[in-house]
């Protein structure tokens, strides 16, 4: 590789060729100040649109200031970073994106976590110039998962390249010219109205207010102090691998202990745990995988291979809207979330005698599909949700601070049984490759008859968008592919299509990473390292754990002697398992 | 269809097609080429006028003759109609009068490109028309 | 038999919309009628230029001019024009001097200095017949670049010819070509850019209609040079006629084989599409343009990567204007050497300009590089109109800057002008007067550029507009010496950290209207006052008493009820009322309304 030789604030570097002058100018510890630019190193997102021109640099005989983020560096440059003209411009410049950007932050959920907050008090702003004139005003728009209040979008337009680019869903880009550019979908519709997915990719990468959650904590403060309801609640494994930087706890420190302590501070009455619906899934999923693998090689033409996983919301909804054809290719098996949550409903309130609409169920997810997902109309019994709602990890850390509690000096508390135990299997659900390891490991031994020589099947993990590997079920080779981020899953999906497809099952998750990377969990603030992290933790966690095959954990055990009879009953089947509905989105416009 | 299909094709078809719109280029530099002016009011287009002006702007072509055949109003001879003006380049002009065909043939021949004086010149005190 | 006579007709947009097209029929009618139609041809033309005079007959070979031709004329052009050879006087354009007629367009001063090489066949053949066009050299430029000069070589004759790019920056067009040659790929396009966005500017618009053939073979001698086998020429939806011509033009350069597989025997395969955009000033911007045929949203992307590198599909791609292609025939039929000798040092050959605003003859016009901004206004622009004062003229487009009295004698090429603190751009010139107010000026072109600007980077999104609106502040005799610091500041800003060459250029009015005229923009914001009456907010309309004989009729005639008095008294005016329309002053007999 060639190396370039610059000067930058007078400092010499040497470059790789290729490299911006941004990067160059990391080298030598000059920390240039972005906004829209984005680099998202391992999920290969490399967002530098040179719009928000606050990383102008001044370059020796060019007419212009030059995008730091989006130059690239020539043999002999003279690179100013903090003239008196650049840091003018900067200024006037941060000034006009504040000029267009409303002042309450007091008021807004992004508050101390914004990106142009930090970014004014970096430029030591104490006046708002061009007072007077007016904002560009959009309406807010609710969906169940996702609010947009696009008075406080800066054109960065990060979303749009992780909805387009990185997930392929399409469902924003910038419309409108000029002063009213916004990021929006098609004709200004309503997210709901959109091929929105709800991954939640737009809000994890939005540098300010303008992409948030919908917040349910007010609701469950007030659920939780409702003594006639009895409030239990589930937490999703990804969330114990990243709470904790809420916390100022390095990423990758688990807080499943101090979790759940927490949570039993807050008062739930019951703390319960995801995992156990994670090892319910690989019970249905496992079996359905093997069913349908066994009659398939037998020659039965009505079953289709490859069979997909379909724990993932997100991904339930791509494929609903834009995978149409593809609607009997998932697995039938409900997700975690819902598994537990009419487990919850039904063998939980029995054993503790609540009555159904009494019992709350409340979910900790990192997610923001979630949301949505547990609202779906088939979700419903007469009207009762099995999850009531879902809260996002960064809620959860925000109700924890909310309630006075110090979260670092709390001790380890356990899960409440039945619905608290698990395996390994349960908690690698939440990063990629997981799911799909999970279930190798129950399917394994369910078809084999035999036990694991090894549980850690390492040809699963990893960052790379999409993964292959063949495993051995004593003698008969099973292909297994595994896609992160719904790019990825439309790869595969489209081989699928074309009947090219040479796997026998797929494991889909739509964020980068899996659920460790997704829309509701802290902020990554576009540094993938931390994603790495937490998968490291989960690993971590799982090979603690002294089961780490799901169909060896007790409570399911039980709970199939006492309620289910088998996987794939009929009970199991009612309560377990559901269908999919064509969700084409039609353009629908409105003013 | 008429295909070109190389160069010399694309060559030959522009000099036979320059005929039909060359007029539009020697109007611009008339001084260059022979001028010749038929006058063309109602009497003189009674005594045949526009024949001649055809029978020049066809056989000054025919003859390959770098010419521009306009028309003028009424030039104030109306005993000698048709009356022409001829301007051969870096000479003066001579009115010709009752230039039927044969005459216009003469003209031609004789006059433009010999050089030779012909008949039925009209002198006097003539002032050039515009 | 060749025709006689020649009736050529402007069917330019401009004269099409003052009925030309039924001005034709009825030619064509009337020639059929007294038995003259074997005798003279009806031709419908390109654009003549003199749009403030259209619609244009010229009659061949005798070369008359006629203006201001309505298809009520027909009648008595062909009964005594060409049946009898009388021009009809009244139907001649009048010198404005002297009021005389001037039957031929070269004894006009709009015609006098201009040199026609872009604007060569508008004017002159059908732009529907493609044998007018071979008959004028057409397509022997082609045939010359594949038999005898090959593709380096005839880079090397556009080189040695110093033409540059017509569309703004005036980048070598040489140079581009030759790196898109140079990069290898499996598929190159190269792109005619028709996509003219500048107010008031129509010259690619005029040679598209005039003559489509001189870019459809520009584009395909673009081609074989850089190694392209599609051409694209993306066009504004609302050039109509212009699409059309092309159409047929591209039709019958396929059916005549110049276009197509193995043109003229070269083995060179060459076809163009059509792309069609929905009008965006920036979607001139080659990035912009590209994404813009892409099916994305027009917006610019940083380069490098330049076209030539990767551009429409990522292939590398030559992106020309279309003034630029319509000089590339004539160049290679007729030299270099030819070429170069007009123009300066630097800038070769002519310009087109689309010369508009408060001068007499507004139209289109080709001038020689080097001819002065004095020449262009008041010889061809025949002055400013009513005799009012020369005050300054914007060049360049909405992004280009004022120029004042004292620039007149600069003569124009792309150092001169943004030496001079404007530029080239693709064409536009806008003459102003004494009564125009510069601040408003400004504020008018700002008002373009907001609406224009794509959205993208944050300096021209918030930049523009704020300047906008501290303009229209000013303008309302609001403005503080602090909004003008401020706007000085902004403006540079905004031209330093721009993405694309909108951004980078758009508060060139302000900054150059400013320099010139700070006069104004002081008296706006120190003394309120809009020195040329423009701004409305800034006056105030006064009753004379002396004058004032209490006839009431103002107070009648006023709309809003501001004027009060009894009869025989003097009236008053209420400056909070007033919304200063100037009925009363229109109405009042004797003079008693001032404003000031």
């Amino acid at each position: 590789m060639t190396k370039i030789k610059l000067t930058i604030d007078k400092k010499e570097v040497k470059v790789e060729q290729g490299s911006t002058l941004l990067e160059a100018a990391k080298k030598v510890g000059i920390d240039i100040p972005t906004l829209c630019y984005m680099h998202l190193d391992d999920i290969n997102v490399n967002h530098k649109p040179g719009g928000c021109r606050v990383c102008s640099v001044e370059v020796e005989g060019r007419r212009n200031l030059a995008p730091a983020c989006a130059t690239e560096v020539a043999d002999g440059m003279v690179i100013r970073t903090n003239s008196v003209r650049v840091l003018n411009a900067r200024r006037t410049v941060l000034s006009l994106i504040l000029s267009d950007h409303p002042k309450d932050c007091l008021s807004c959920a992004k508050s101390g976590n914004c990106d142009l907050q930090n970014m004014a008090i970096r430029f030591g702003i104490r006046e708002t110039p061009y007072e007077g004139c007016e904002i560009s005003r959009y309406k807010e728009d609710f969906s169940p998962s996702i609010i947009r209040d696009m008075d406080k979008c800066i054109v960065c337009r990060r979303c749009e390249t992780m909805c387009n680019d990185f997930q392929t869903v399409g469902a924003l880009s910038a419309i409108n010219r000029g002063f009213n550019s916004v990021v929006a979908p098609a004709f200004q519709m309503d997210l709901e109205h959109s091929t929105c997915t709800y991954c939640g990719q737009c809000v994890a990468v939005c540098p300010t207010g303008a992409l948030t959650e919908v917040d349910h904590t007010n609701k469950l403060i007030r659920d939780l102090a409702n003594p006639n309801k009895t409030v239990i609640v589930q937490t999703a494994p990804a969330v114990r691998a990243a709470l904790g930087e809420c916390f100022d706890l390095k990423p990758g420190t688990l807080v499943t202990g101090k979790m759940t302590a927490a949570l039993r501070e807050l008062g739930f009455n019951y703390v319960f745990d995801t995992d156990f619906a994670a090892d319910l899934t690989i019970m249905e999923e496992g079996t359905e995988i093997l069913n349908r693998l066994s009659k398939h090689l037998a020659g039965d033409k009505s079953v289709k291979l490859p069979i997909l996983t379909s724990c993932c919301p997100g991904w339930v909804n791509f494929f609903e809207q834009q995978f149409t054809d593809l609607l009997d290719v998932p697995s039938t098996a409900k997700s975690p979330q819902q598994m537990f949550g009419a487990i919850a409903k039904t063998y939980f309130a029995d054993k503790i005698n609540v009555k159904r609409e009494d019992l709350v169920v409340v979910s900790i997810m990192p997610c923001l599909a979630k949301k949505y997902e547990c609202q779906r109309e088939e979700f419903k019994v007469d009207g009762n949700p099995d999850v009531d709602y879902s809260i996002s990890t960064r809620e959860l850390a925000a109700l924890i601070k909310r309630a006075n509690i110090d979260f670092m000096s709390l001790s380890d508390e356990e899960f409440d049984a039945p619905m608290g135990e698990s395996t390994g299997a349960g908690v690698i659900f939440g990063t990629t490759g997981g799911v799909i390891e999970a279930a190798v490991r129950t399917a394994y031994e369910l078809h084999t008859n035999k036990k694991l020589p090894k549980v850690d099947f390492h040809e699963l993990r990893g960052m790379q968008g999409i993964r292959q590997a063949t495993i051995d079920f004593d003698g008969f080779p099973v292909n297994i592919g595994i896609a992160h981020g719904l790019g990825h899953a439309r790869e595969l999906l489209e081989k699928i299509q074309k009947g090219e497809s040479e796997f026998h099952a797929i494991e889909i998750m739509a964020c980068p990473g899996g659920c460790i990377g997704g829309g509701g969990q802290p902020l990554h603030h576009a540094d993938l390292s931390i994603l790495a992290k937490r998968m490291e933790a989960i690993y971590k966690e799982d090979g603690n754990k002294v089961l780490r095959k799901s169909h060896e954990n007790p409570s399911i055990i039980k709970l199939y002697e006492e309620f289910l009879g088998k996987p794939m009953s009929e009970k199991a089947h009612h309560l377990l398992h559901t269908n999919y509905i064509n969700r084409s989105k039609k353009v629908i416009y409105i003013q | 269809m008429t295909r070109v299909k190389n160069l010399d094709d694309l060559r030959k078809m522009r000099d036979q097609l320059q005929s039909k719109t060359n007029l539009r280029d020697k109007s611009e530099k008339p001084e260059d080429m022979v001028q010749i002016k038929v006058a063309m009011a109602t009497c003189c287009i009674a005594s045949g006028s526009r024949d001649t002006m055809n029978f020049f702007v066809d056989e000054l072509e025919k003859r390959n003759i770098e010419a521009i055949v306009t028309q003028t109003g009424c030039m104030g001879y109306c005993y000698a109609e048709p009356t022409v003006e001829v301007t051969v380049p870096e000479k003066e002009p001579i009115i010709f009068g009752n230039v039927d065909t044969p005459k216009a043939d003469e003209i031609i021949e004789k006059y433009i490109k010999g050089g030779e004086m012909v008949d039925g010149i009209i002198p006097v005190n003539y002032q050039k028309i515009d | 038999m060749a025709y006689k006579m020649h009736l050529l007709v402007c069917g330019g947009t401009g004269c099409q919309a003052s009925e030309s097209a039924a001005l034709v029929e009825n030619l064509k009618k009337e020639l059929e009628e007294q038995q003259l139609d074997s005798f003279a041809q009806v031709v419908m033309t390109g654009c003549f230029g003199f749009c403030e005079k259209g619609p244009i007959v010229k009659i061949i070979p005798d070369n008359t001019f006629y203006t201001q031709v309505s298809p009520e004329n027909a009648g008595v052009i062909v009964s005594e024009h060409v049946a009898k050879g009388r021009r009809v006087d009244y139907l001649l354009y009048k010198n404005p001097e002297d009021n005389t007629p001037i039957a031929e367009s070269k004894n006009m001063n709009f015609y006098k200095k201009q040199i026609r090489i872009a604007l060569r066949n508008c004017g002159i053949i059908n732009p529907e017949n493609i044998e007018e066009y071979i008959a004028r050299d057409g397509y022997l430029a082609l045939g010359k670049v594949f038999q005898e000069l090959g593709a380096e070589n005839t880079i090397q004759v556009l080189k040695d010819a110093g033409l540059r790019g017509r569309g703004g920056a005036g980048f070598p067009t040489a140079i581009k070509w030759e790196l898109t040659r140079k990069n290898e790929a499996d598929q190159k396009y190269v792109v005619c850019n028709a996509d003219e966005g500048d107010p008031g500017a129509f010259m690619d618009r005029s040679i598209l209609e005039g003559d489509p053939h001189a870019v459809i073979e520009a584009m395909a001698i673009n081609g074989y040079c850089v190694g392209a086998t599609k051409g694209l020429i993306y066009i504004r939806a609302e050039y109509p006629l212009a699409i059309q011509r092309l159409k047929i033009a591209l039709n019958q350069a396929r059916n005549y084989g110049l276009l197509g597989n193995d043109i003229l025997g070269s083995g060179f395969d060459f076809d163009i599409e059509l792309r069609y955009g929905a009008g965006a000033f920036v979607c001139g911007e080659e990035t912009a343009l590209i994404h813009s045929m892409e099916g994305f949203r027009g917006e610019p992307t940083l380069k490098p990567p330049y076209p030539a590198q990767s551009g429409y599909l990522n292939k590398p791609t030559n992106v020309n204007n279309v003034e630029t292609l319509a000089n590339v025939p004539v160049i290679i039929n007729k030299g270099p050497e030819w070429f170069n000798q007009i123009g300066t040092e630097k800038s070769k050959g002519t310009k087109v300009f689309a010369l508009a605003g408060k001068v007499n003859n507004v139209g289109l016009i080709e001038v020689p590089m080097g001819i002065t901004l004095r020449e262009v206004i008041f010889e061809i622009g025949g002055g400013i109109k009513n005799n009012k004062k020369f005050k300054a003229v914007q060049t360049g487009g909405p992004s280009g800057g004022c120029l004042t009295e004292k620039d007149l004698d600069i003569s124009i090429d792309y150092e001169n002008l943004i030496a001079a603190g404007s530029m080239m751009g693709s064409g536009g010139m806008i003459v102003m007067d004494e009564d125009d107010c510069m601040v408003d000026v400004a504020k008018y072109f700002l008002d373009f550029t907001v609406e224009e600007s794509c959205g993208k980077c944050a300096p021209c999104r918030i930049g523009n507009k704020r300047l906008y609106e501290l303009l229209d502040k000013i303008t309302k005799g609001k403005g503080t010496k602090q909004d003008l610091e401020i706007l000085q500041n902004l403006g540079g800003v905004i031209k330093d950290t721009s993405l694309c060459g909108l951004g980078q250029s758009s508060p060139n009015p302000v900054l150059s209207t400013m320099r010139n005229f700070e006069d104004e923009y002081h008296a706006h914001v120190h003394d309120h006052k809009c020195p040329s009456g423009v701004c409305k907010s800034l006056m105030t309309y006064e009753i004379i008493p002396d004058n004032c004989v209490g006839c009431t009729a103002c107070v009648r005639v006023c709309p809003v009820g501001a004027i009060t008095g009894n009869k025989k008294e003097v009236h008053l005016i209420s400056a909070e009322l007033c919304i200063k329309c100037g009925a009363c002053m229109e109405r009042c007999k004797f003079d008693a309304i001032t404003v000031n």
